[in-house]
């Protein structure tokens, strides 16, 4: 029997709670199926499974927190016999104590409309369905101005689930073991990007809107051709030790409305093309708002990068995310004059500053990763 | 499209790039970043909705024309009513 365990979701979590199956006992799972839904300090996350098998049955109960490494259910691998064989749907997402009876359907459609199940009154048969959802949805829906009659209080929008004070402590936390543990150096450049401007302009005038690029997708790709190079700066310092990781995964830091950062990963960045990155960067940032990543996507990013964005500023050290060894923060873009050839130009101008871990690297495999990056960003037909 | 037509659809769109938002009432001469922090991807994401409600093509060089919720409404309107 394979035991299924709530992941560490980063370094900053020490337990998650668990709000929704989306596998029952008897169903077949395949490597990369999402078994279950935890809500975590950066919103609710979906737990993907590593393992192949049959779901045997659920261990841990709704609504429980539970720490990191529990078991949260059982996969029966391939090969091997059931101890209790039960392939029949059971109500079993249905915890024991007093928590509301409903379908993984209707759990599911009521955490998207952001329904509290406690509300909804069940079928005949005591478990709420789809349908009884529906309905409370479709009630809700009637009175959507409730705000303009004054009806109810205007309370700030925060997505559900999601309490920025509880983030921002476990981002002190984790911050705060990064600055004790970690020897950061810090390594800038200015970096003329204006060859990657002109030629993003280029593209997106032939592009219609919807498949426009914006600079962070060419931008990332850059950084992840230039950490091939500098491996030392993509990995994680763990037991005394750093592992070199074999593949990039780079962590693209995402702020969330009324404060907050979560930087889910980009997986094998390197390998993928950028119309790709563009893509995955939007169904990634879509996801944040949603609150909707996946764990492997919070737990496995070997390196981070900030991008600043438009008219935001200059510069940016940022500090870097245990367990990894290094960092990477893109001011915004700007126009600045810029010397070449013994002649002032004006040019586009990012200033990129690694920050790296001194037990790991040193100042100059930052330098080299910042001159891989620069010269990446000379040609960004070849990105 | 009217006016209120046009507006409607143009928060229907920004509410749904940004569902932490719904509900929220929206000062239309404010920038859409400053007030919301809106960050370049959700405002692109913002355009592809506008695009796929209106069929206007908003080319990158006229973004800055649409930073405020008037200024989007004045934009499309005008580029409809060319058509």
């Amino acid at each position: 029997m394979i035991a299924f365990r709530m992941p560490s979701l980063g370094a900053d979590m020490e337990n998650g709670k668990l709000i929704e199956w989306l596998k029952e006992p008897g169903d077949d799972i395949k490597r990369g199926d999402i078994l279950a839904v935890v809500e975590t300090v950066k919103g609710a996350i979906e737990i993907e499974s590593f393992d192949e098998g049959v779901l045997e049955k659920h261990v841990a109960t709704l609504g429980q927190s539970i720490p990191v490494g529990e078991t949260l259910a059982l996969i029966r691998g391939i090969g091997e016999n059931s101890e209790e064989v039960d392939a029949g749907f059971r109500a079993e997402s249905v915890s024991g104590d007093g928590a509301p009876k409903a379908t993984p359907a209707a759990r599911k459609r009521a955490h998207e409309a952001s329904l509290d199940l406690a509300g909804i009154t069940p079928g005949t048969d005591g478990v709420i369905g789809l349908e009884q959802v529906n309905a409370a949805i479709s009630t809700m829906s009637e009175k959507p101005d409730a705000d303009k009659t004054g009806a109810t209080t205007k309370t700030k929008t925060v997505k559900p689930g999601l309490d920025l004070t509880v983030m921002r402590k476990s981002i002190g936390a984790a911050m705060a073991r990064s600055k004790r543990d970690i020897p950061h150096y810090y390594v800038s450049s200015p970096i003329d990007c204006m060859a990657l401007t002109d030629w993003l302009e280029r593209e997106n005038e032939k592009r219609s809107v919807a498949e426009r690029i914006l600079y962070a997708a060419p931008l990332i790709k850059a950084a992840a051709l230039a950490l091939l190079k500098t491996p030392n700066l993509n990995g994680f310092y763990t037991d005394e030790d750093f592992h070199s990781a074999s593949g990039i995964h780079i962590g693209v830091a995402t702020s969330l409305r009324g404060g907050g950062l979560i930087a889910p990963a980009l997986h094998d960045a390197d390998k993928l093309s950028v119309d790709n990155i563009m893509t995955h960067l939007r169904d990634l940032v879509g996801r944040v708002r949603t609150g909707r990543l996946r764990a492997s996507e919070m737990s496995d990013p070997t390196v981070t990068i900030s991008i600043l964005g438009e008219d935001t500023a200059d510069a940016v050290a940022p500090v870097i995310y245990p367990p990894q060894v290094a960092i990477i923060g893109c001011g915004s873009i700007s126009k600045r004059p810029w010397v070449i050839d013994g002649d002032i130009k004006i040019r586009d101008i990012i200033t990129v500053t690694v920050a790296g871990d001194h037990r790991v690297s040193d100042g100059r495999a930052a330098a080299q990763f910042l001159r891989h990056l620069s010269n990446a960003v000379q040609q960004p037909e070849e990105l | 499209m009217t006016e209120d037509e046009i507006m409607a659809l143009a928060r229907r769109a920004l509410f749904e790039v940004a569902p932490d938002l719904e509900g929220e009432s929206i000062n239309p001469d404010e920038s859409l970043r400053d007030q919301f922090e809106i960050d370049s991807m959700d405002l692109l994401n913002f355009f592809i909705k506008l695009h796929d409600g209106t069929g206007v093509d908003i080319p990158e060089k006229d973004y800055a024309q649409l930073a405020t919720m008037s200024g989007v409404v004045a934009y499309l309107k005008s580029r409809l009513g060319a058509h």
